[in-house]
């Protein structure tokens, strides 16, 4: 990284640095430090386009939800739900909610980490655009990342606060799950934009994912019903996946839901690691992609 | 002699098996307007892109304003102003916002972007579409926006890959006119065109391009004074005749060229040539005497036309 470093250019070249060189080195400053948020100042005027759609669903789609499960199906559901043989039960609405949380999280990442990536990388190429600023590739994704988290967060307290009006939250600790959803999609969202960050074509594969990775991932993730009541060879669809992981975590802290501690250490490590693997290769995918 | 602001040295790139850029070398001096003319697959955009920091070289040495792309890259690019040849302005905002967006990258201050971006609309003509959606503006609004989005920050360097192609002639000309405007107040200009005319135009100095490599490098006047007679005699006798009638034209001009609709005769006094050609008895369904152009020069230099 010395060599990207400003100084070593004025003390490499024979005598002082040319006043344009200077110059350069001076305008370079703020970019290589503030660009991801500049890039995060795009998108978020990105989102002011689409903020009505947003809010209906953000404020929409946890009334239905929780109405619909919690006053409806939860009705039918009399017994409480267990979440493991043998352990005490809560009920169904309480169970839920939290899934509903982590999934509204990972709807929200779903959209905007792929069709935007695809749009920004071909269909309308502002990556091209802001990489022929100062901005570099790795910001790009950065500033990305910055935006969708804010709008995950924010979709997620929404969510969280009508889930305290269905008093759906019986723990103190219950604020945590939003931060347990915010991850779960991130963790999802940033291996989603790697994976769409390689395609050079969307010939459906975007469709694809949606309809056989994220619906069934919501079918088999200990949603709707515990992951233990699926037959013993579905199980493992849960354990690498992410809505699971952040259902499972958001429900620790949104009843106490009882696991032993080294699994709620699990759900966190697995989320990190996702989100973590995700944004370094969609950066690493980004710079050799638009440095080509 | 002031110090180059772009060097290249036997600049390469190569994509798997294609030598997009096969060793080029060139220097532009600063408030020069230096061109790039070749036909399409010639290696322009992607020279363009190694100079504008963003693609990454295979080999050679480029210098811009004095730092290396490869370490110095969003340092040169704060410099640069970039019209690619794909317009890439985004469509989800509208016409101003798209100034204000592209400003920040730059890490300005918002009142500076503010004032600017109502100067440069001014500047592109574009006063009235300030609050338009990109997708409404015709082609020649768009390139005059994406130069304006491209002057946000002051450039020293403005590249511009293919400014007009696609713009009718009207717009070409509006466009022209925009960027001697800038010429004028002494910003380095680097253009690709495959129109002679552009070049003729806008370009103090160019290289001809061919197959990634450099075919000849001039002055307009100078490359067709090296390589092109002064005038030139365009006959035609109809598409399947040209080739025959040739044959019986050896010794007119200086050199021939036979295109597929028509004869050029290289000469430094085309009617004269004209005149022989009639006296031989061979009588052109139509004639016609214009000065050399680019044109003829990279039909000498490459036996192609710059536009097949
Ligand atoms: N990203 C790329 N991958 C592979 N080949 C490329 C790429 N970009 C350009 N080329 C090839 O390099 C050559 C030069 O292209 P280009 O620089 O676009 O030419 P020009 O701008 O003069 O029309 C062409 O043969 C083109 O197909
Ligand atoms: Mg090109």
């Amino acid at each position: 990284m010395s060599a990207e470093s400003p100084r070593q250019q004025a003390t490499d070249a024979p005598g002082a640095p040319r006043p344009e060189t200077a110059r350069a080195l001076a305008a370079g400053t703020r970019p290589r430090r503030f660009g991801a948020w500049y890039v995060a100042e795009h998108r978020f005027r990105v989102m002011r386009s689409y903020l009505q759609t947003m809010l209906a669903t953000g404020i929409g789609s946890p009334i239905i939800y929780l109405y619909g499960l919690g006053a409806g199906l939860a009705s039918l559901i009399d017994a409480p739900v267990a979440s493991q043989p043998g352990a005490e039960g809560v009920p169904y609405l309480v169970f839920v909610a939290p899934a509903l949380l982590a999934s509204a999280a990972i709807t929200v990442a779903t959209e905007e980490f792929s069709y935007p990536i695809m749009l920004g990388y071909k269909w309308n190429p502002t990556f091209t655009g802001m990489h022929a600023s100062p901005i570099r590739p790795g910001q790009i994704v950065d500033g990305i990342v910055i935006s969708v988290t804010v709008r995950i967060l924010a979709t997620s307290a929404v969510y969280y606060l009508f889930m305290l009006l269905f008093g759906a939250v019986p723990s103190p600790l219950g604020y945590l799950a939003v931060l347990a959803a915010t991850l779960g999609g991130l963790a999802f969202g940033h291996l989603l934009m790697a994976y769409v960050s390689t395609l050079e074509q969307d010939t459906g594969q975007i469709a694809l994912v949606m309809r056989f990775l994220v619906l069934p991932m919501t079918l088999f993730s200990g949603t709707f019903f515990p992951l233990s009541q699926l037959p013993w060879f579905l199980q493992p669809i849960g354990w690498v996946s992410p809505l699971w992981h952040a259902t499972e975590l958001s429900r620790v802290f949104a009843y106490g839901y009882p696991e032993p501690l080294w699994l709620t250490v699990v759900h966190v490590v697995v989320l990190v690691a996702m989100a973590a693997v995700g944004w370094i290769a969609s950066r690493r995918i980004a710079a050799r992609r638009l440095g080509r | 002699m002031p110090a180059p602001v772009i060097t290249a040295r036997d600049l390469r790139k190569q994509y798997e098996d294609v030598a997009a850029v096969d060793g080029i070398s060139f220097e532009v001096s600063p408030g020069e307007s230096f061109g790039l003319l070749g036909p399409n697959g010639a290696g322009k955009s992607t020279t363009m892109r190694m100079v504008g920091a963003v693609s990454t070289r295979t080999s050679g040495d480029l210098e811009i304003l004095g730092l290396d792309p490869n370490a110095h890259g969003p340092d040169i690019r704060s410099q640069l102003g970039v019209v690619p040849q794909a317009d890439n302005l985004d469509t989800e905002l509208r016409v101003r916002e798209n100034l204000l967006v592209y400003g920040r990258y730059f890490g300005l201050p918002r009142r500076t972007i503010a004032e600017r971006a109502d100067e440069l609309l001014a500047f592109a003509q574009l006063e009235e579409k300030s609050k338009a959606k990109v997708d409404a503006l015709s082609g020649g609004m768009k390139r005059r926006l994406t130069i304006a989005r491209a002057l946000i920050n002051d450039p020293r360097i403005l590249l511009l890959d293919e400014p007009t192609t696609g713009l009718d002639p009207q717009a070409r000309h509006i466009l022209w006119d925009r960027l001697f405007r800038l010429k004028e107040q002494g910003t380095t200009l680097v253009l690709t065109t495959h129109y002679m005319d552009e070049a003729e135009q806008l370009c103090d100095r160019l290289i001809v391009v061919d197959h990634g490599r450099i075919m000849a490098e001039g002055t307009p006047a100078e490359l067709i004074r090296a390589h092109s007679s002064r005038e030139v005699l365009e006959v035609r006798f109809g598409a399947d005749r040209n080739a025959e009638v040739a044959k019986r034209l050896e010794g007119v001009g200086d050199r021939i060229e036979v295109l597929p609709d028509r004869i050029l005769v290289y000469s430094a006094n085309g009617e004269a040539e004209l005149v022989r050609i009639t006296e031989a008895g061979l009588h052109p369904i139509t004639s016609l005497v214009r000065r050399s152009s680019l044109e003829d020069v990279f039909l000498r230099l490459t036996g192609r036309s710059l536009i097949e």
